[in-house]
């Protein structure tokens, strides 16, 4: 049963990704991309990692993704990308790479996925939010305070980059008065 | 037949290389915005295996912060997209190959 739903889920996520990948039109690609979010969640509730798998839902495949869709209609590109590539070396390179890229790992990791260490910081154990939230908030107490530093540092920074300037610059194409 | 965390691993590891090689080909922006939260997320799926295989909660704290790291990334990110697409027309990578501004 197990088995059955894991091929099903891979299925799902790696097919997602693939589409992200191929898909010409931006929107399909973000479609695409919550069916493998969504897919890694059930992964994640498979490996009795129940909280991560509803945050995953709410921040990845919710704001994440609704976010991308906003800057596609905002910014009006979701037209199909031309297929003539002006690099043609380009990706063939980049596929031989991916292959390359697995061929390694699985070569140098494929005897010994995880080494057997013992574990350092909690067991897991029972309900997960409980061990969870006990680690957040007792080892990790410290990175878990700088990560609010980050965030407001990265409101902040959206903020002034989206902003429109006050001195005004309209949309022009500078690559014209470099080539000129 | 039974699941063990190799087979978690390998997923991840193809959603990444798919990610990676996806990073190389595409030429529009966001596409390969997209292509960076997928290899976010085989990493976050690795996390999440090694917290079941070696019986450890912090490998699931991890993937916290790698999810709070990754929505700032978006915002930051997008707004970036967002400033060069108001200064010129170019869709693709290809466009944004000059220093200044």
């Amino acid at each position: 049963m197990i088995a059955v739903m894991f091929f099903v889920v891979a299925a799902i996520v790696l097919g997602g990704a693939f589409g992200v990948v191929l898909s010409p039109n931006p929107v399909y690609s973000a479609l695409f991309l919550v069916a493998t979010l969504i897919g890694v969640a059930a992964f994640f509730l498979m490996q009795s990692a129940q909280l991560l798998a509803a945050v995953q839902v709410i921040v990845y495949a919710s704001a994440v993704v609704v976010l991308f869709l906003f800057v596609i209609m905002l910014l009006g590109v979701d037209r199909r990308e031309g297929l003539n590539d002006p690099r043609p070396l380009q990706r063939p390179v980049a596929i031989a790479l991916g292959v390359l890229l697995v061929i390694e790992v699985v070569a140098l990791a494929g005897h010994n996925w995880a080494t057997g260490t013992k574990s350092q910081v909690a067991k897991l154990h029972g309900a997960n939010i409980d061990s969870v939230a006990r680690a957040l908030f007792t080892t990790y107490l410290w990175p878990f305070e700088i990560t609010s530093i980050l965030f407001v540092a990265a409101v902040v920074g959206a903020v002034v980059l989206a902003r429109r300037s006050g001195r005004g610059a309209p949309v022009e194409d500078t690559r014209a008065e470099v080539t000129s | 037949m039974t699941i063990t965390g190799n087979y978690y691993l390998i997923v991840a590891l193809l959603l990444f290389t798919i990610g990676a090689t996806g990073l190389l080909i595409r030429r529009n922006v966001l596409v390969m915005f997209m292509c960076v939260e997928l290899m976010l997320n085989a990493v976050n799926l690795t996390f999440v295996t090694f917290a079941k295989m070696l019986n450890d909660v912090g490998g699931q704290v991890i993937v916290f912060f790698t999810l709070v790291v990754a929505a700032a990334e978006v915002a930051v990110g997008l707004a970036i997209i967002v400033a060069i697409f108001r200064r010129r027309r170019g869709a693709t990578a290809d466009d944004i190959d000059l220093l200044r501004g």
